[in-house]
């Protein structure tokens, strides 16, 4: 039946919802002529105007009746029901204002803290990547490293599963220098394949992409630049005009050929915690062949192809070019999703998160549910007297969850304001190590959210107390005074019921907070190897090219020279890689010592002067550091550090063996290994080769270890440093303690989110657990009169009531331990150092609750024992 | 609701059906439906205004029928039905279905 379908009648129930207060006016006017008409026929039968006109409206009956009733007809019933039922809600709230106010504020911060953490989710695990068809984009690592050029070139050229492969090469930040004019800057550029913003699928705002001819040239000197978004709006004011004019970087001239959309955020993608500012062309030849593994590479799957068949074949081919290149490095290919590789890393932690927002609003869920039920408590008559005067029991099951919806969505209006808040915060937290943080915002996504967080909790919140009101046996509640009765006791119950879950609730978050703390404590604990307090960093990269050894030493003397003599200064020296940083590494051997190709060592390869040692804190274990005197002219010397010297020389002195690398080295110190990788990770082996006697680094770091806090001495380096250069850009003085706070920035980011909600969670299962024993001393005002009375001691009654809230926290403490001891077990790598078990955890956050719920149970039992027993008997 | 019985002593749902019937002959505004019914059943069927409304509202809800603004014989602005074509076709079933009922009813006792 076509037009009585359901859909159809709807659209004209909503076109006269729309027209509706034209609707009623019309329908009058019709009715008025039909009177008008029955009057004229009456008048024709001789009856006088008169009265002709009253026995129309006579026989016409109740007109506003009538209208009332085509309205019902159109409006559906419940639509006016609901109307009813808001208005009876806004009133109720605007009676109860501290109510409404508490509730509404308990319900804002839940769903606030809600929609924050989904808006992180959803921009970290859920929102595609911001680039063409993301899900056929893979990651494609060497092992967890990067990838030779002249490998990527083979397996670009051999492989079935992708339509093409594209990279980006090794930089660093604050690789290239602009000068020119405005203040000189370090820019971290990051050099790509020609290919690679296509294969994203990505297009310039401005300008265009690198030409095939810009790919070919020398790496060191860049032809062409394409700025990122946010640094063409910093230092060009987004000036359009920009593009096609020549920039100096690095004393080179360079042509900025495009300005790349806002859209690209490059950084929060792939080096999460680093802004990029500019992308220079990444050329696929002999020279950049030569500097090793220096390539990350993505690619893009081939229609049918996925990442197992694409890694199979990897694997294969790269046997092949092992063999047929052992003068290359082998490649290991792992294969992984673009997506998984970006955020697969902190979907656990975000999944945790998730997780602790979901018991928190069931716990605020509880406390409201508890608050709605005490205040049903005072409109048990309100209820019985709707009863009575023949409100269904659906009605008021109706009416009372519409209240509890139209409380939460009040809740949900604060909730977005504070949901703003904090993604704005989240996104502008720039140091944090953690992917697709820039792009965190309270999108359409969370909104829909939002809502539905705010409608599910005024259910749920509502639910109960609203099963409750049909309990309410209509004569025992009008009749006065009847307390005490089973009804009242089964309502003790499921108070009881709701303060016991939301300790337990609220045991399970503090737990697993503590937890993590722990970690984050032991993590802040652990022995860098270096020591970051007191110790700062600089990049001090010469103006000029090199034309000799002789030359380069002579500035690094000099920079070293001026920088010692400042006052305050304890040690200075020069390394190519800060902590964290580079992950460049070789082969390497003693000696004599032949290894089979697939189990060679490896060693990250760093670049340091005399100095270095003592002003980044490493400790030297054995042997000599570097000194002046290791110079060009010298023995080439090496520093191993303790992993290195136990791999190559097991159970030997590893001082005196030869490096056979770089033209063979001498080992004179072994010092401490330095986490470089990761603070949980140990660091791997690392070969130091002094500064002086070789020109092969990307980049020079001045390292200062200082008296006083290095930032002081900053404007002091800075003036020591500029006749040497004075186009030395000194924007950036980091602290070696920046370098390890932006590394456990992930681990600080969870532990503040979690101790938040923990924190929260412990108020609310307080104000819980004081608004049931207040409640349940109002409640027996009269019995305790009697027992004081009758002789009952104010301490006794104190302990008693005492007592029993100590009873409901332990209740909900053991059942809620019991559930963490499952749950912790699940946090697995997010833990360090600490076992899920942690007894000095449990116990301690377990003394925790039972203190504070001692204190909030304690509140109103003062207020009860000083209860007037005259008073409390005659008040009824 | 406290609503008082049904004016009409129709059977129920018959005045949707009459009313639809009626519509057959054109377009009519409410005074003239209720006129009409009265006068083709001789005076025997009365139409109460209490019914008729709501009625029309609700056909015209359904679909069956449509109203709109016109002048009326009496040169006054007035609101006209029309009959749709689902409304029509509905009226056949109507049909179909109350004379299957008369005819039985009548069986039973005895007219046929």
């Amino acid at each position: 039946m076509g037009a009585g379908s359901s859909w159809k009648r709807f659209r004209r129930r909503l076109r006269y919802w729309v027209e509706r207060s034209e609707r009623p006016r019309l329908l009058s006017e019709e009715m008025e002529f039909h009177i008008e008409s029955m009057a004229q026929d009456l008048v024709g039968q001789g009856i006088s105007e008169r009265d002709a006109r009253a026995a129309a409206h006579r026989k016409f009956g109740n007109m506003t009746q009538q209208l009332e009733e085509a309205r019902f007809t159109w409006i559906t019933r419940w639509m006016s029901d609901l109307a009813q039922d808001l208005h009876h809600a806004f009133r109720g709230m605007r009676r109860d204002a501290g109510f409404t106010t508490f509730v509404v504020l308990i319900a804002g911060l839940g769903i606030g803290a809600s929609s924050t953490i989904f808006s992180v989710v959803n921009a970290l695990l859920l929102r595609p990547l911001p680039f063409h068809a993301p899900d056929r984009l893979v990651w494609i690592a060497n092992v967890e490293w990067s990838t030779q050029v002249g490998v990527f070139l083979d397996l670009r050229e051999r492989n079935q599963s992708f339509s093409n492969l594209a990279g980006f090469g090794v930089y660093g930040v604050g690789d290239s220098k602009l000068t020119g004019t405005g203040e000189p800057e370090r820019l971290t550029s990051v050099p790509v394949t020609q290919n690679f913003f296509t294969l994203l699928g990505v297009q310039p705002m401005i300008g265009r992409s690198f030409t095939v001819e810009e790919c070919q040239g020398s790496f060191s000197t860049p032809p062409a630049a394409l700025l990122s978004h946010g640094f063409w709006q910093r230092r060009f004011a987004s000036d359009p005009a920009v593009v096609g004019r020549k920039l100096t970087l690095n004393n080179k001239p360079v042509m900025v050929v495009g300005v790349l959309p806002a859209s690209f955020d490059f950084a929060s993608v792939f080096t999460p915690g680093t802004p990029v500012d500019a992308f220079i062309p990444w050329p696929l030849t002999d020279e950049t062949n030569r500097r090793g593994n220096t390539m990350k590479v993505i690619g893009r799957l081939r229609p049918g192809a996925t990442v197992q068949s694409a890694q199979a074949e990897f694997t294969l081919l790269a046997k092949q070019i092992w063999s047929q290149h052992p003068e290359w490095n082998g490649i290991s290919p792992r294969l992984s999703p673009l997506k998984q590789h970006v955020s697969g890393r902190v979907s656990p932690a975000l999944m945790l998160l998730a997780g602790a927002v979901g018991v928190l609003m069931l716990i605020v869920c509880a406390n409201l549910s508890n608050l709605q039920l005490a205040r049903l408590g005072a409109r048990q008559k309100e209820m019985a007297m709707r009863t009575a005067l023949g409100a269904g029991r659906l009605r008021l099951l109706r009416q009372m969850l519409t209240e509890s919806v139209a409380l939460s969505c009040c809740g949900a209006a604060l909730g977005l304001i504070l949901g703003v808040a904090g993604t704005r915060a989240i996104a502008h937290l720039d140091a944090f190590n953690l992917p697709l943080l820039a792009s965190v915002r309270l999108d359409g996504d969370a909104l829909v959210f939002t809502v539905l967080a705010a409608v599910l909790t005024g259910v749920l919140f509502g639910l109960l107390p609203a099963l409750q009101v049909q309990s309410f046996a209509v004569g025992e509640v009008l009749k006065d005074g009847s307390r005490g009765s089973s009804g009242g006791r089964r309502r003790a119950w499921v108070h009881n019921g709701l303060v016991v879950s939301e300790i337990a609730f609220a045991c399970t978050l503090l737990v697993g907070a503590g937890l993590l703390m722990r970690s984050f404590l032991r993590v802040l604990d652990l022995n860098l190897g270096f020591q970051p307090e007191r110790a700062a960093a600089l990049r001090v990269d010469p103006g000029v090219r090199f034309k000799s050894l002789e030359q380069q030493n002579s500035y690094i003397d000099e920079v070293l020279q001026r920088t010692r003599s400042l006052p305050g200064m304890r040690a200075a020296g020069l390394t190519d890689v800060l902590p964290f940083g580079g992950d460049r590494a070789w082969q390497v051997s003693g000696e004599g010592q032949v290894y089979p190709k697939d189990r060679h060592p490896e060693s990250f390869m760093r670049v340091v002067s005399d100095g270095y040692f003592e002003s980044a804190g490493i400790r030297l274990q054995a042997g000599r550091g570097f000194t002046e005197r290791d110079r060009a002219s010298s023995e080439p010397v090496a520093i191993v550090n303790e992993t290195l010297a136990r791999t190559l020389w097991p159970g030997q002195d590893a001082i005196g063996q030869i490096v056979t690398q770089d033209g063979g080295r001498r080992v004179v110190g072994v010092v401490a290994d330095v986490r470089h990788e990761a603070l949980e990770k140990a660091g791997g082996s690392e070969m130091y080769r002094p500064m002086r006697q070789t020109a092969d680094y990307s980049a020079m770091n001045l390292v200062v270890r200082t008296v006083l806090p290095p930032e002081r001495l900053a404007a002091g380096v800075r003036a020591a440093l500029r006749p040497i250069d004075p186009n030395l850009p000194m924007s950036e003085f980091k602290t070696l303690q920046d370098l390890v706070d932006q590394a456990v920035s992930p681990r600080r980011f969870l532990v503040l989110l979690l101790a938040g909600f923990a924190g929260f969670a412990l108020l609310l299962a307080s104000l819980g657990i004081y608004a049931v024993i207040s409640y349940s001393v109002n409640q027996r005002v009269q019995e305790i009169g009697i027992r004081m009375a009758l002789g009952a001691s104010a301490a006794d009654l104190q302990s008693r009531i005492l007592l029993r809230t100590l009873g409901l926290a332990a209740l909900g403490l053991a059942l809620g331990m019991a559930v963490s001891r499952v749950l912790t077990s699940a946090l697995g790598n997010l833990l360090f150092g600490v076992t899920p078990g942690d007894p000095v955890t449990f116990i301690g956050m377990g003394a925790l609750l039972i203190v504070v719920a001692a204190v909030a149970g304690y509140i109103p039992v003062r207020r009860a024992s000083r209860i007037d027993p005259m008073v409390a008997l005659r008040s009824s | 609701m406290g609503t008082e019985k049904p004016k009409t002593d129709l059977l129920p749902g018959t005045l949707d059906m009459l009313v639809l019937k009626t519509l057959t002959r054109g377009h009519l505004h409410g005074y003239a439906i209720a006129q009409l019914i009265q006068q083709l059943s001789d005076d025997l069927l009365r139409v109460e205004e209490g019914s008729l409304y709501p009625a029309l509202q609700r056909l015209e809800l359904n679909g069956w029928i449509e109203g709109e603004w016109g002048v009326s014989a009496n040169n006054r602005r007035a609101r006209f039905y029309r009959l749709t074509s689902y409304g029509r076709k509905h009226l056949n079933a109507e049909t179909a279905r109350y004379r299957q009922v008369t005819g039985a009813v009548a069986r039973i006792m005895g007219f046929a």
